[in-house]
């Protein structure tokens, strides 16, 4: 089962991101590079804000990383999410991204277990239109 | 950077002559115009000008108040109007631009209107209403059950308390100062609930480790200013409030991200900026009007703007003193969370108000400067002065 019930809104892809659902569609975490100077960004973009180049790529990164911050929703604002709560969201600081961070959640962390700075690692969670979700689990 | 010297001639030239507020609550018969227009009536009516006096219009609004529409509905046909599409950060933005619509001679009198439905409307800030995919980036996470900018808070107050060693404890005295703020004011809606540091701890998460208190309210209300130039402010009805001061700052970084940091690289250029216009330092401000969507707002604008240095604000707002009587009273009319949620504009109101000798039973004595700050990556600040 999902860390999140059906009806929480879905991922649509726009003309810059949709590389990067590709590649969670083929469980492969891809994340935006700079092909002139190397600077990892995300969310994705048309051009690099560090040197303004248009040339990127998207460069599968180890899925390892670390809770810069984190929250545990207690009030489903969203009505859909009324039987998730209490659910925590984590910011995740990649490792081997530069200071990418992914807005993500931890599934296996229970509310009392969730700290800054714990170790997590990338656990790919099946979507309803038959993609996957980037999602963590404690390392 | 700033041009100081040249902003430095625009210190004391302009200054807001006029305040109203719509009666604030739930008005499920009235919409976000209504309600403003009832505000520009009485603030009309605070200055003793007329509506035909009137030649530049801002109008701001959550949900898409139209300053066109406004005008029409007005029978105003002004030199320019404006709103600026940033929710609650624009405040301060719209303020200086009115000033500067007037210090150029663009405009002679500049009426500033807000309308707020959002209880009717039935907006919840992260419920349905607000899913806009493609519009921001940030709706993209709400896969991940990020749906509300409580949750982005919650983010930043986490990292404070594990960063400073702060607690919930702590910023229990903000929301309990503003409510004891609110029983003085007879326009709070919360003016007969009051709250202690205990009730506080014992109420319920919404983002932990924010609680229900720490949250603002939402509700219905219009609130509108009239500004003018400082020759034109001595003819009007009563005292001038003049605008000593002006910041902004903005970053744009990491804004497709939840705030996550705590705008330390935003604030703190806001606040120089205006220091430095104002030629005042922070021992001069005799009152604070914050931008207080979430209770850890009011740290965040203490710390950033140098009123208690970067992890300090826990211990600071303790022992009452950002009470009324206290060393730097915080938004004593109650703000966001006690009083009326019109995104910062009642925080000018009372401003005015103090700075005018107005607000009775939570007058603060002999108060001679006034200051709002906004928190965010569009940070701003408004140093007032009778």
């Amino acid at each position: 089962m999902a860390y999140l019930p059906e009806g929480t809104p879905l991922p649509a892809a726009d003309l810059d991101d949709s590389p990067y659902w590709e590649g969670c569609r083929r469980r492969e975490l891809r994340i935006q590079r700079c092909a002139d100077c190397g600077r990892f960004r995300h969310p994705p973009s048309p051009v690099c804000p560090a040197c303004r180049s248009f040339g990127a790529e998207f460069v599968e990164v180890p899925g390892t990383g670390t809770v810069f911050t984190y929250t545990v929703a207690h009030h489903p604002v969203h009505p859909a999410l009324k039987a998730a709560v209490p659910y925590n969201i984590a910011v995740v600081l990649l490792d081997g991204a530069g200071d990418v961070r992914l807005v993500s959640n931890v599934v296996d962390a229970r509310p009392g277990e969730m700290a800054v700075g714990m170790r997590v690692r990338l656990r790919w969670e099946p979507t309803s239109d038959g993609s996957y979700l980037p999602r963590f689990e404690k390392a | 950077m700033p041009d100081l010297e040249r902003l430095k001639r625009l210190r004391n030239r302009t200054a807001i002559v006029g305040v109203g507020a719509s009666r604030q609550g739930t008005f499920p018969d009235l919409d976000p115009y209504t309600l403003a227009i009832e505000a520009f009536r009485s603030a009309l009516d605070d200055c003793g000008l007329v509506r035909g006096d009137i030649d530049g219009l801002i109008v701001q609004g959550p949900g898409g108040v139209s300053f066109v529409r406004m005008g029409e509905m007005l029978g105003l046909n002004p030199v320019a109007g404006a709103t600026f599409d940033i929710g609650g950060f624009a405040t301060g933005p719209l303020i200086q631009y009115a000033a500067l619509l007037l210090d150029s001679g663009i405009c002679r009198n500049v009426a500033l209107l807000y309308g707020n439905a959002s209880r009717t409307e039935g907006r919840r800030f992260g419920g349905e209403t607000t899913v806009t995919p493609g519009r921001e980036y940030s709706s993209a996470f709400y896969y991940y059950g990020l749906t509300s900018p409580g949750a982005a808070s919650a983010f930043q107050a986490r990292l404070h308390f594990e960063t400073y060693g702060t607690t919930s404890r702590q910023l229990a005295a903000v929301p309990v100062a503003q409510r004891r703020h609110a029983a003085l004011n007879p326009q709070a809606i919360k003016k007969d609930s009051p709250l202690t540091v205990e009730k506080h701890q014992r109420s319920r998460f919404i983002c932990e480790p924010l609680r229900l208190y720490d949250y603002c309210l939402i509700n219905d209300g219009g609130v509108a200013l009239i500004m003018t130039t400082a020759e034109r402010a001595k003819d009007r009805r009563k005292r001038p409030v003049y605008l000593m001061g002006l910041g902004r700052h903005d970053t744009y970084r990491h804004s497709s991200l939840p705030n996550y940091l705590l705008w330390r690289e935003t604030m703190p250029m806001a606040a120089e900026m205006a220091f430095g216009m104002a030629g005042i330092g922070r021992d001069d401000v005799d009152a604070l009007m914050i931008y207080d969507s979430f209770s850890i707002n009011i740290w965040f604008a203490l710390e950033n703007f140098g009123f208690c240095k970067p992890g300090e604000a826990g211990a600071f707002t303790q022992d009452g003193r950002i009470e009324l009587g206290g060393e730097i009273p915080v938004n004593t009319h109650g703000g966001h969370l006690a009083e009326s949620y019109m995104q910062g504009w009642l925080h000018q109101v009372e401003a005015v108000r103090q700075l005018r000798g107005e607000c009775g039973a939570r007058q603060v004595r002999g108060a001679e400067i006034v200051q709002y700050i906004c928190r965010g990556n569009v940070a701003s600040t408004l140093i007032y002065r009778n």
